[in-house]
Parts: C-alpha cells; sequence; structure tokens
C-alpha cells in the first residue's frame, strides 16, 4: 500500500431530481489500500462507488482517476481497469466456467485453460466449474461473482455489501480473498458494508458517510479506537440508531 | 364430416403428387415468410434490447404505448397503408413494387416489427435492473450490454420470434391487398385458401389449411428444440 491517489474526489456533488445525495468536499483513495466505508442506508455509499466505476458522472466537482480527470470522454481502458461486486451476485445465466470467461472475452481475450483453472481452484469453485450459475447457493454464487470480476485483474476493485446475504462461514471465505487479492497483486479496494466488524477485520482505512458526507477517514485502528468526530465514535458504540 | 375427410386425403393427394402450383404456392409463403421475419428480427431485436436497456427515458411514456399498440395493429390497415405506399401515386410508387412479392414482405416485416420489439423489450426489461450495471462495471461497451442481454434474453427473445412467425405465415389481409393473389406471381398458401372458399372448393381450402398447419408447426418445432437447446438447466 502507498500513500500515492488512485482517486482523488474535490468538491464533489451528486444531485438526484434536486436532492443531494453526495456531497464531498475532499476523498482519497490510496493506490494498494482496502478502503472501508461505513455509514446508515441512504449515506451514499452506493452512489460513490457508481461514480468511481464511472457507471454514473458526478453532478459538479472532479474525480481523478490515477491522475486522469475522469469525463464522459474516459478512455474504455481506462474504465476498465475498474470493476464493482454488487450485493447480489447477478451471475450470467451460463455455466461458471462462463462467468469467468465474460469479462476476459469482452476484452477480446481468450482464459488460457491453466489461468481460468487457477482461478477456480483459488476460490473454491473448481468443483462446480461446468454446473450452471442458477444452481448455486448464495454463497457460491457470490464467490462466482467475486471470481469473474478479480480474472480481469482489475486495478480497483469495488466491493458493495459483498457478503449482506451470505452466512458467517462464506462470509469469511470472501474476506479472505479480498484480503490475499489486495496482498498478492496489491489492487485497490473499496469495501461498502453495514458490517463494522468486517471493516475491522479487513480495511487498512475506514471512512464515515453521513447523508452523503464524509464525517471521518482515518486508519482502521484510529476510526474505531480513537475517533476525532463524534458521530464517529457515536456509530462506532453502536449508540446511533439507523 | 365428408367434407373434412375429403379435405384430408385431397390434402394428401396434394402433398404426395408434387403438383407444381402447389409447391410454387408453399415455396413462396415460405420465401416471404422467411425474409420478412429476417427483417423483423433484424430491425427488431436492437431496438427492443434498446429500449429495454434505457428505462425511463424522455418521451419512453408514448413510445412504449405505441410500441404496444403496433403488437395489436389490424393486418388490414397495414395492407392499406403500405397499398397507399407502393401505389402510383404513393411515396413509395417508384419503387413499382406494389403486387411483387417485395410488398408482401414489407407489409408482414411491418406487421412483426413491433411484435419483435415489444416482447424483446419486456425480456430486457425483465431482468435484476442492476444487471446492465453489472455488465458494463465488468467492462461491457454498449453493443456489447445490448448482446449480453440479448442472450441472457433467450427465452423472452425466442418468444418474440415465434409470435412474429405466427403473424406472418398465418396472415391474409395485409398480403391480399398488396400482394393480389396473383397465380404464378404473389399466391400464397393464405390467399390461396380465401380465393378456393369463395370458389366453393372447400376441400381444396381445407387441405391447403391443413399443409398450412403443418408448415407452422414444423417450424414451431424447430423453434422449440432452439429454445430448449439455450434454456438453463
Amino acid at each position: 500500500m502507498s500513500n500515492q491517489p488512485i482517486f482523488a474526489l474535490n468538491q464533489v456533488k451528486k444531485v438526484y431530481d434536486g436532492r443531494t445525495v453526495l456531497n464531498l468536499a475532499e476523498l482519497t483513495v490510496h493506490r494498494g489500500e482496502i478502503l472501508a466505508l461505513v455509514g446508515p442506508s441512504g449515506a451514499g455509499k452506493s452512489t460513490l462507488l457508481r461514480l468511481l466505476n464511472f457507471l454514473e458522472p458526478a453532478s459538479r466537482g472532479t474525480v481523478r482517476f490515477d491522475g486522469e480527470m475522469v469525463t464522459a470522454d474516459l478512455d474504455l481502458a481506462q474504465r476498465r481497469r475498474v470493476t464493482t461486486v454488487f450485493q447480489r451476485p447477478l451471475l450470467l445465466q451460463r455455466s461458471v466456467r462462463a462467468n469467468l470467461r465474460y469479462g476476459p472475452g469482452l476484452r477480446g481475450q481468450k482464459l488460457p485453460p491453466a489461468v481460468e483453472d487457477e482461478w477456480l481452484e483459488r476460490l473454491g469453485l473448481m468443483p462446480l466449474a461446468d454446473q450452471a450459475a442458477p444452481k448455486l447457493s448464495a454463497g457460491e454464487a457470490q464467490r462466482v461473482a467475486l471470481a469473474r470480476a478479480l480474472v480481469t485483474q482489475p486495478d480497483v476493485l469495488l466491493l458493495d455489501e459483498p457478503t449482506a446475504n451470505l452466512d458467517p462461514s462464506n462470509v469469511r471465505i470472501i474476506e479472505s480473498i479480498i484480503e490475499a487479492e489486495n496482498q498478492r497483486s496489491g489492487m485497490t479496494v473499496v469495501l461498502v458494508t453495514h458490517n463494522i466488524f468486517q471493516a475491522r477485520r479487513i480495511a487498512h482505512r475506514t471512512a464515515l458517510l453521513w447523508a452523503g458526507e464524509l464525517i471521518e477517514v482515518a486508519e482502521t485502528e484510529q476510526f474505531f479506537n480513537r475517533p476525532v468526530r463524534e458521530e464517529t465514535a457515536a456509530f462506532v458504540r453502536g449508540d446511533t440508531v439507523y | 364430416m365428408q367434407t373434412l375427410l375429403d379435405a384430408f386425403l385431397n390434402a394428401f393427394q396434394l402433398l404426395t403428387s408434387g403438383d407444381p402450383e402447389l409447391l410454387a404456392i408453399v415455396g413462396l409463403t415460405l420465401r416471404v415468410t422467411g425474409i420478412a421475419l429476417l427483417l423483423a428480427l433484424l430491425l427488431g431485436l436492437p431496438v427492443g434490447a434498446l429500449l429495454g436497456l434505457m428505462g425511463r427515458f424522455p418521451g419512453g411514456g408514448c413510445v412504449i404505448p405505441l410500441i404496444y399498440t403496433g403488437m395489436g395493429l389490424p393486418p388490414v390497415v397495414v395492407g392499406l397503408f403500405v397499398y397507399l405506399l407502393l401505389s402510383n401515386q404513393g411515396p413509395l410508387g417508384e419503387l413499382d413494387w406494389l403486387f411483387t412479392p417485395s410488398a408482401m414482405v414489407l407489409a408482414q416485416m411491418i406487421i412483426a416489427w413491433p411484435l419483435v420489439v415489444g416482447l424483446t423489450l419486456t425480456a430486457v426489461q425483465s431482468h435484476d435492473p442492476l444487471l446492465p450495471l453489472q455488465l458494463r462495471s465488468l467492462g461491457a461497451t454498449r453493443w456489447q450490454l445490448a448482446r449480453t442481454m440479448l442472450l441472457e434474453s433467450k427465452l423472452g427473445v425466442f418468444a418474440a420470434i415465434v409470435a412474429a412467425f405466427g403473424s406472418i405465415i398465418s396472415e391474409v389481409g395485409a398480403v391480399m391487398l398488396v400482394g393480389g393473389n396473383i397465380r404464378g406471381e404473389t399466391r400464397v398458401l393464405t390467399t390461396a385458401i380465401v380465393l378456393e372458399t369463395r370458389k366453393g372448393q372447400f376441400a381444396l381450402a381445407i387441405a391447403l389449411g391443413i399443409i398450412l398447419l403443418l408448415l407452422s408447426l414444423l417450424a414451431n418445432l424447430a423453434l422449440y428444440r432452439l429454445q430448449q437447446r439455450g434454456a438453463p438447466r
């Protein structure tokens, strides 16, 4: 992990139908870090992920990706350096292997069989390789969704509540894969989670978003043990009902 | 009952006799249906996929109900419209298509197109609204996204193909108007059935009807097999 920014947001605002859902004075995502975004529903966390994945433009302000200003004309190759895994797996109605091949296929690449098998092994999916996606359990499906994103070897992986619907054992599997890939490839991870214990377990830094605004961002240890803002302290203590 | 029995015998005899006129009628029916279906699919599938992906868009509240209305267009009205379009004084009169198979293809394509668009857009919209975002996030361009959504909507797309095929092959009013039911030139199974009925040749008319139904059944069997091959297991 370095302090080099991969994303730098300045005075970013996102407005839907006249309602401001995101209003960030400044936020930097460091290259190679795992940054957790926590906060109540409607805080703007998912909106922020969509901006970071270039799926929606900011209404105002600037977003820089790897030093380059993000505009509607952002190069396709740059866009493809970032990908998202959503709360629901959103798999294609095909086999597990075919789902893994989808991302490389979009890039005109063929995933070499040895590499494909390596990913299947790494995510514990080899026994399910030829299974149809609709027949998978929730945990298996989410692992496939994660594998499908990882085979594209993104520089930034955005995770929108990826374990919200999973049992504890699958949560642990997903977390260990994220941590391992972050350490192995230096991939930057931005994780939206409602589970503050998850943020505590795997994030290098944690940020609290509230009503579209960034309340505090700090090293995870400091965020949970020595928060600067009273709102953060109340959130971490669980005093905040949301 | 006797008429029905005669019809089946007649149909069997017609089919086995290799009557050149009947073969020409069947051939033209298949040609006109095939080309009209192909054009309706080529022009309808991308439009249906794009409309399905656009979600709410300005004017969508008018465009989509118009498409749905088009799904129930009275064929004879389409025939009249195409007739006026292709007539000597019409804007496309120079094409000299009136009373030719090309005019019949045009009319049938217009009848089938809204069915293809409407059923495709419904199939595409029936997916999780986050799926297109997920695919874009994985790196899909707009065209790759539309293609993937169509492939993911295979069952709905097959329903569109079946509905379009059914509407085309069974259509009579429009092809009668713009084709003219000219012997050896624009006579297809449906218009031949009308002619034979008017002449009081009921057995022959029913025999032609049985052939039409058999063709339709064979085509739908083939489509069904394709559909089952593409269905998720």
